[in-house]
């Protein structure tokens, strides 16, 4: 028996949001394409313009950077092995911070006691210069892939802590009571309350620190130069050798990958919460 | 039988000081029998959710004895507390989850439930789709899926707009009717208190006490148009008369 009155019945369709993608228009591509115009004009301003002949290697013509860069097999086979290694530490340094990270923002959300005992250590994690920390790490771990690896974690794990926490915190108190009324024990808790309140809170805190790895992955390399260079290493070379196209072409190689990562990020966040984080904000 | 024995809810003598040394409630003392519906009015920070939640066992006493009747228990915040990332099906079924009754059965509550409330289209929505009348409906279904026997409601209507809230306050007494559960419903309005209950426990401001307990003869089913009459106006007068020595 329905205690709804009749003014009351509204179509549930009526409710719902409506869910269109807008078709690009024109004009709102023009300002983005005309910016990029601008800076590549710029630069090409800066290399001809700026630049005597002998002096040109500092920002070398983009078609030139393509040309020697992208375009010879065998800078390309080693840009691209570099490339590689590079993404191949920057994913497992970031899988590794995400396990360890995630793993100890749970455990200080248990208790406060924890919290306060932990989290010191962490923020310190975050302040000591990785510099300072050289010594200790080619100490145990060498100066190959490992070492780099380690860098790795260490550069991108505290927004994953600190993001996480936060978001485990941030259940509702009115939920917490609820549960509680009804018995739920912690593991219950932390599975059907906390952890899906964290979500969003812990995707913003993957995507920084997916950057993070990136940078991460070509500062250890300039700190850990045995083994297969990676792109660190590449744009490090090049440099000394003045061979500054390649070189350009490293470091856009490099931006290329944060970027990809940081878009990678934002989608599965979007994709994982959005039905409910983005609109409710909204 | 006397009434100690067959009270839903029987606070005797309660005392509650906080730990920070805030005294929030000195000799509580009032029952609820069951299917009674019982209003608590007072002015704000007077210790009215404090009772509410050393009744739902959230907080002890710091003296005194809380006899609760029965272990089914609702609870209704004034947030409707849904979880964002569940559906209203979901939301619902979230307690008889927590007591872990098999999925054909809470399926069957929930379906129950939300036919009750009137949100039966709208089980697959998300939270942040519905108005907020609509999410304390669901909020309430959320409750009534453990058939409870007594009910407390820490003023769920008070976030809501007056139009609104006098719909659910209709939509409740039929519930009450069709369920009757015993009820400890949180108020600032008088009105409200006044329309839905058997009897209106007046608190004074911190510390809590209980100042006036005002019988309400009116009979169920009660009309919307009760609220118009002479007789109701006389007891809101009541009522607000001992709320105005409570602030004294």
């Amino acid at each position: 028996m329905s205690t709804v009155t009749e003014a009351e019945q509204v179509a549930p369709a009526a409710v719902a949001p409506p869910r269109r993608r807008r078709p690009v228009r024109p004009w709102r591509v023009l300002p983005p394409v005309g910016v990029f115009a601008l800076v590549i004009g710029g630069w090409y301003a800066i290399s001809y313009l700026v630049l005597d002949d002998a002096r040109r290697f500092l920002l070398p013509p983009p078609h030139e950077i393509i040309d020697v860069g992208f375009l010879d097999p065998r800078n390309l086979q080693q840009l691209m092995r570099a490339l590689w290694l590079t993404t191949e530490v920057a994913l497992l340094g970031l899988a590794i911070a995400i396990v360890v990270g995630v793993a100890a923002a749970v455990l200080m959300s248990q208790a406060k006691w924890l919290e306060v005992s932990v989290y010191p250590w962490v923020v310190i994690l975050q302040t000591i210069p990785i510099l300072a920390l050289v010594p200790l790490i080619a100490q145990w771990t060498g100066f190959g892939f490992s070492s780099r690896l380690l860098v790795c974690v260490l550069i991108a794990l505290f927004p994953i802590i600190a993001n996480t926490l936060f978001g485990l915190q941030s259940a509702d108190a009115g939920l917490r009571d609820l549960f509680r009324l009804h018995g739920a024990g912690r593991l219950t808790l932390l599975v059907k309350l906390m952890f899906p309140a964290s979500l969003p809170a812990m995707f913003a805190g993957f995507r920084i620190s997916a950057g993070l790895s990136v940078i991460g992955a070509l500062v250890g390399d300039l700190f850990f130069k045995q083994g297969e260079p990676g792109l660190g290493i590449l744009i490090d070379v090049y440099r000394a050798r003045l061979q500054s196209e390649q070189m350009y072409a490293a470091v856009f190689l490099a931006s290329l990958l944060g970027i990809a990562v940081f878009l990678f990020f934002g989608w599965l966040g979007r994709r994982v919460v959005g039905k409910w984080y983005q609109a409710s904000r909204g | 039988m006397t009434l100690a024995t067959t009270a839903a809810l029987r606070f005797d003598r309660v005392d509650k000081t906080f730990q920070d040394g805030t005294v929030a409630l000195v000799g509580a003392d009032f029952a609820v029998a069951p299917g009674e519906f019982v209003s608590v009015v007072g002015p704000s920070g007077c210790g009215k959710s404090t009772l509410l939640r050393i009744a739902s066992g959230l907080d002890d006493a710091s003296a005194g004895q809380v006899h609760v009747g029965t272990d089914r228990l609702g609870y209704v915040f004034q947030d409707a507390t849904l979880l964002p990332w569940r559906t209203v099906r979901g939301n619902v079924e979230l307690l008889t989850e927590l007591h872990g009754l098999a999925k054909a059965e809470r399926r069957r509550r929930s379906a129950e439930a939300l036919e009750l409330v009137g949100l039966a289209g709208f089980h697959r929505h998300m939270p942040h789709e519905l108005s907020g009348g609509m999410r304390m409906r669901a909020s309430l279904a959320r409750s009534l899926t453990l058939s409870p026997e007594l009910f407390l409601f820490d003023e769920p209507f008070g976030a809501l707009d007056e139009i609104t809230r006098e719909r659910l306050n209709d939509e409740l007494l039929s519930l009450f009717r069709l369920q009757r559960f015993a009820a400890l419903f949180i108020t600032h309005s008088v009105m409200e208190a006044v329309f839905l209950s058997t009897r209106v426990l007046v608190m004074s401001g911190r510390p809590g006490r209980i100042l006036a307990d005002v019988e309400i003869p009116f009979e169920y089913p009660r009309e919307p148009s009760l609220r118009f009459t002479a007789q109701f106006a006389a007891l809101c007068g009541e009522v607000s008369g001992h709320l105005r020595g409570a602030h004294a």
